[in-house]
């Protein structure tokens, strides 16, 4: 699946809420559901620090493809987060610096994206797209 | 007497509004408190019928402004019990005016191996003026620790006050538990080895009365926007004595007698502090403030307060696992919770969605939340506007987000 056809799979999943207590109870149990972060990443140079939460982020590059994983201590920010490494895990650097994310607004959840919560995301998404253009580099 | 609250609120333009559908309940009144109606007409009257510069014009409304600036300040003088008005300096807050007293009485009175004592529960606004001045002047900084309850441990203040301690800083409330400290004890103890005391009552003269000739501190400062008035304006009282012989804080206009490139000399107080136009209108609306406060009375506002927080408290412990930051004896209407380890942000976000205003963090106080090894806390902090049918809705939110949580 592309990235584009896996933020189409989120939005559709999310379609099914109208209530917003139905919508965070599903990012929560997401969020919940994340694993795969290994203590050893949780270093001070992958942790990013939003004011209100923190968010860690470990990228390796392999076969070509980079592999993110991450961890924060607030569960809706780990929801979002999870659903990020869902979207951008396992591509090329090209494909991560050409993809455009769109579903974090389509399912409502733009505020959370917004410079003024400080929550660590926005800095985590601009991490993401530094890592593709680091290891692209690097490949080069 | 008791208040009426449906009239209070309605002198709050802003409270009559709905966030994502649902009425607005806002609990963060710590942070900033709205301004009734008294406040922002004051300041809009400054701008439609008087706004000059002030101290400079032969003209009238230069000097309708200038007396209402001065004005101000005697409201503030007043306010505080300050004995002299040239003793009140305006600021743009509190933070603005610790800086200043860091600043210009570490230019003055301290040097190298000198110490300066705080508490583990200031706000960064009284941790970080001191450790610039750590770096620049070679000072050092002794803390006060705090025990479970959040309360001063004041057996331990004993052992830090030496020969080289200058000057003690603290809070008269903390901002992120709610703990009343015991300022009169402190300044006492500090008197009787002659060291001077500035308070930080950001969070003080709006709940309790101030009467800084009865503390005998040495220094009181607090911003106008927590006590209703508006941002950007806040005030210092210093005693005389000290005032004079610190050095000026800012160059600029307004704060000199003569200036020639030989030498400037300095105009008195309180004029040597504030360089460059002041926020006059700020200090308007400020003393509108002042005004609203006392016109309903700090005791029946504190009573009141008291009564919502009580109220709040009982409900919020029956909640299953619920753990409260700050249990001082002495207490504001501040409460700072967690539910288990349901993260602030998460609980905050929530509740921020049933239209719900807390704050949630580490608020401003990162040493105090180390203290207790948390990430920060929610709190809720009452106002004269609050009710209690706001404070069923928060009980309400914070139990539907637990067992969200499950
Ligand atoms: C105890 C305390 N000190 C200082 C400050 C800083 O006040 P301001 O931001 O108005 O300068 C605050 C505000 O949150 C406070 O609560």
């Amino acid at each position: 699946m592309t990235i584009n056809e896996i933020q189409e799979e989120i939005v559709e999943e999310f379609s099914v809420f109208d209530d917003w207590m139905d919508k965070y109870s599903y990012l929560i149990e997401i969020g919940n559901d994340l694993d795969g972060f290994q203590e050893e990443n949780r270093l001070d140079n992958n942790l990013i620090e939003g004011c209100q939460s923190k968010v860690w982020l470990h990228a390796e590059l392999t076969d070509g493809k980079i592999f993110y994983t991450a961890d924060s201590d607030a569960i809706i920010v780990k929801g979002i987060v999870a659903l990020l490494v869902k979207v951008m895990s396992g591509r090329t650097p090209d494909e991560i610096l050409e993809s455009e994310l769109t579903f974090v607004e389509k399912i409502g959840l733009k505020e959370h994206l917004s410079p003024t919560r400080s929550n660590g995301l926005v800095a985590m998404i601009k991490q993401i797209r530094l890592y593709a253009l680091a290891f692209k580099a690097k490949q080069a | 007497m008791s208040i009426d609250i449906q009239k209070i609120r309605k002198d709050f333009p802003i409270l009559d509004q709905t966030v994502y559908g649902k009425p607005l309940a806002y609990f963060d009144n710590a942070a900033t408190a709205h301004k009734p109606l008294q406040v922002i007409n004051a300041i809009d009257e400054v701008y439609t019928k008087y706004n000059s510069n002030i101290h400079r014009g032969v003209h009238h409304l230069s000097n309708v402004c200038t007396q209402a600036f001065e004005d101000a300040r005697i409201k503030v003088q007043h306010f505080l019990n300050a004995p002299n008005a040239h003793e009140v300096i305006f600021t743009r807050g509190t933070t603005e005016a610790i800086n200043l007293i860091a600043s210009s009485f570490g230019e003055t009175f301290l040097n190298k191996g000198d110490e300066i004592i705080v508490s583990q529960l200031e706000h960064h606004s009284n941790i970080v003026p001191w450790q610039l001045l750590e770096k620049r002047k070679g000072i050092v900084l002794k803390v006060i620790p705090i025990n479970d309850a959040g309360e001063l441990m004041l057996d331990a203040l004993e052992e830090l006050m030496s020969d080289k301690t200058k000057l003690i800083s603290v809070a008269h409330i903390s901002n992120a538990l709610g703990t009343i400290n015991p300022i009169k004890t402190i300044i006492d103890k500090a008197h009787a080895r002659n060291i001077p005391v500035m308070i930080d009552g950001a969070q003080a003269v709006q709940h309790v009365k101030v009467d800084v000739q009865a503390l005998d501190c040495d220094f009181y400062v607090f911003s106008g926007h927590k006590i209703y008035g508006p941002t950007g304006i806040g005030a210092l009282y210093g005693k005389e004595k000290w005032l004079n012989q610190m050095e000026p804080y800012q160059g600029g206009g307004e704060m000199i007698q003569t200036v020639s490139f030989e030498g400037t000399t300095f105009n008195e107080l309180p004029f040597k502090f504030e360089a460059g136009t002041p926020d006059y209108s700020g200090a308007v609306g400020l003393a509108a403030a002042i005004d609203y406060v006392n016109e309903i009375g700090l005791e029946n506002i504190a009573a009141y307060e008291h009564e919502l927080h009580d109220y709040a408290l009982e409900k919020l412990a029956a909640i299953p696992n619920m753990r409260f930051f700050g249990t001082a004896k002495e207490k504001a209407s501040v409460i700072s919770f967690m539910v288990g380890n349901i993260h602030p942000f998460d609980m905050g976000t929530l509740l921020d969605k049933m239209g719900i205003a807390v704050r949630t963090g580490h608020h401003c106080a990162q040493p105090l939340m180390q203290r207790y090894n948390i990430p920060g806390t929610v709190r809720a902090s009452f106002a004269v506007y609050n009710t209690k049918e706001e404070i069923d809705r928060l009980i309400e939110g914070v139990i539907k987000v637990s067992q969200l949580f499950g």
